[in-house]
């Protein structure tokens, strides 16, 4: 048992020294196979030579949208639990917030009948997520870092009630019409239609380019070492004259936005937004995602968002020994994030400094154990 | 807004209110007990309650009683209850073990940081709950009416009811024996000597591991008590009841002053009270809301709740 998982340490060693060591056009050829592939995923053309990658029991390109949008979800969790290192259990919460903003304000039947076009929207979409993001945030991270983990869980389940219980967001009746991104082809036709869900998919894969750019950038400036100072050590951090309250408020803020946008998006993608959509498990699938690719690390969101949400869908019509595998999907991934907790928790593509950290403190002594 | 509801309803919403929070005072006793030594949130304390409050309504299936059956007889319904109460505990003590064992003990062993434990705990109390709602195929399951919710005598003009007797006295009794043997026991010092300081109680021969294992043990037969009292309340029983209930012991835990056993006593009553007061005046789909908002406010202006944390008193 050790040595195969030796065995397959070393070997992803290996792939990890090669990718450092290799010239930098050759990392950036890379890089751009991996994303021209992923543009030409949801081509029929493309995917059906692609064996047994495609969903058998689902629209293929409907689920990777789906995933796009998990993906999403993710890169903008890693930024809480990843980078500063915050436990933040109802994320799903503020996708709910960007999804009814959109809802409320643009479709015919909300009260407010403002009826704005989708993509003013969004910005307001954004930074009311932002706002909900820094008036939860604001109490509660003052607190230790697991009082944070029950408050942002019942926070989202206080959103998903007042989906539910609230007249003015009409609970399971929901609210339909709500319109779609906007945009023509030459011939009149909308780019973004109702049966096709390329240009969702294209939509939201390049919103996930710039968004991780974006991060990236942050994460290598002053904030980015805040938050990992803050994540490594909060006391020593804030002794070394680092505003910590600021900056953990300002990574939840972020990672709220970008859940908020996500929000938009599935809003203006699905044209329907009722309280089913946001169920609590979703926040703890997502956390598992970000757990499970490697928490800390950009590419390891990404990777684990994407295997995660593309798994549950896999699983649909998948039948063993006579049972349906999808119905197991949850108890799956519980197991998984208890295992990897145990025997992985720096998750399949570590953070390099973050793993270091799990190592650390196995050295710290412990009486009595 | 209803305050007319409150008003004319006020007696009945505070028994019924104290009852459901007595079943949350005895819950939230596992948030504090583990809370108090581990400084760790158990998360999946919600699914030891869940297995208990089963195992109780299956111990009364392999009875033979189902929805229908009709106990008559006070010696038979004491027995049916005691035998549940006992699997049920059993059955809540030995999914504790297991927790502990399996997600949290192996993180100790590598002083994993704090948050770890949380991950493998949402983890552990997500397994749990989906392997009951495989094997239930997510169907509620019925148990017998064994105590009756016909009032029994008026006080001041407001009904009580057996129910209401049995589960407030149930929560108080187990509350008493557990403040003993806290307070009394060897074991007991043991626990309190952990919670005070873990390192130095090792350094003076107490049994780190077994005190811990104690904690799960003991809290998690409290929440088989919970169980059964649950049953005989409600009747039913759902895979999925347990994650609400158990967030809103641990409020009730929070409320009261986490680490400190009577303030769980007073957070669970307590919450159980509000919810009921403001479905009252709010309506009944927010009386989940208002838990959580209690919570929220609490932990903006009284991190420490109530009564502050205690059973350990000495850490900070």
């Amino acid at each position: 048992m050790t040595t195969i998982l030796e065995r397959v340490h070393s070997g992803r060693q290996a792939v990890g020294e090669r990718w450092r060591g290799a010239p930098r056009w050759v990392r950036w050829a890379l890089l751009a196979a991996v994303i021209v592939f992923f543009y030409a995923l949801p081509n029929k053309e493309f995917y059906q030579y692609l064996g047994p990658i495609p969903t058998p029991g689902a629209n293929f390109t409907q689920v990777l949208f789906t995933i796009s949008i998990y993906v999403l979800l993710a890169v903008g969790l890693n930024i809480v639990v990843g980078f500063a290192g915050l436990l933040d259990l109802g994320y799903f919460g503020f996708f709910a917030v960007g999804a009814y903003t959109v809802a409320v304000l643009t479709s015919p039947s909300s009260d407010i009948k403002t009826l704005w076009p989708w993509l003013l929207v969004v910005p307001i979409a954004i930074a009311l997520t932002m706002v909900s993001g820094v008036m939860l945030g604001t109490p509660t991270l003052r607190l230790r870092g697991d009082y944070l983990a029950i408050v942002t869980l019942g926070f989202a389940e206080m959103i998903r009630i007042a989906a539910v219980s609230s007249e003015f967001l009409k609970g399971q009746r929901g609210f339909n019409q709500i319109p779609h991104p906007p945009g023509q082809y030459a011939d009149g036709k909308p780019v973004f239609g109702v049966l096709d869900a390329r240009p969702y998919y294209w939509l939201v894969l390049t919103l996930i380019i710039l968004v991780v750019i974006g991060v990236r950038n942050l994460t290598r400036s002053r904030v980015g070492r805040a938050w990992v100072s803050i994540r490594e050590d909060e006391d020593a951090a804030q002794l070394m004259g680092v505003p910590t309250f600021k900056f953990k408020l300002w990574a939840f803020a972020s990672g709220a936005a970008v859940a908020g946008l996500a929000g938009a998006l599935f809003a203006g993608k699905q044209n329907f937004v009722n309280s089913q959509n946001f169920e609590l498990l979703n926040s703890i699938i997502i956390l598992a995602a970000v757990i499970f690719g490697g928490s800390g690390n950009i590419v390891g969101a990404i990777v684990g968002g994407g295997l995660v949400a593309y798994m549950i869908e896999r699983f649909r019509s998948i039948e063993l020994f006579g049972i349906e595998l999808y119905e197991y999907r949850f108890l799956v991934f519980g197991l998984v994030l208890v295992v990897m907790m145990i025997f992985r928790p720096q998750g399949l593509i570590p953070n390099r400094r973050r793993a270091a950290e799990f190592k650390d403190r196995r050295k710290e002594v412990i009486v009595g154990e | 807004m209803d305050f007319n509801e409150l008003f004319s309803n006020f007696g009945e919403l505070t028994t019924t209110g104290l009852t459901i929070g007595a079943i949350y005072a005895l819950v939230a006793l596992g948030y504090t007990l583990v809370y108090g030594v581990l400084r760790l949130i158990n998360f999946a304390h919600s699914e030891v309650f869940i297995a208990g409050a089963f195992a109780a309504i299956w111990t009364w299936g392999a009875f033979g009683l189902n929805q229908d059956s009709n106990v008559t007889g006070f010696g038979a319904i004491v027995f049916y209850l005691l035998i549940a109460m006992l699997v049920a505990a059993l059955a809540s003590a030995a999914t504790a073990t297991v927790v502990e064992r399996v997600a949290y003990r192996p993180l100790r062993k590598r002083n994993a940081p704090p948050l770890a434990f949380l991950i493998t705990a949402i983890g552990a109390s997500i397994a749990i709950s989906e392997a009951f709602g495989i094997y239930t195929r997510r169907l509620p399951e019925s148990g017998p009416r064994l105590v009756s919710q016909d009032p029994l005598f008026h006080v001041f003009g407001v009904p009580i009811n057996p129910v209401q007797l049995l589960t407030i006295g149930g929560a108080l009794l187990m509350m008493i024996l557990l403040d003993m043997f806290i307070n009394r026991s060897r074991v007991g010092r043991g626990i309190r000597a952990v919670a005070q300081d873990p390192n130095t109680a090792a350094l003076m021969g107490v049994n780190k591991d077994r005190i811990i294992l104690m904690v799960f043990v003991v809290g998690g037969a409290m929440a088989g008590v919970a169980g059964l009292l649950y049953d005989v309340r409600i009747q039913t029983l759902t895979y999925s009841v347990g994650f609400l209930l158990g967030l809103k012991a641990f409020t009730a835990a929070v409320l009261g002053g986490i680490g400190n056993l009577r303030g769980a006593l007073l957070g669970g009553l307590l919450l159980g009270l509000v919810e009921n007061y403001a479905s009252a005046v709010f309506g009944t789909n927010w009386k989940d809301f208002a838990a959580f908002a209690v919570l929220v406010v609490l932990l903006m202006f009284r991190p420490t709740g109530l009564l502050g944390e205690s059973l350990g008193r000495a850490r900070a």
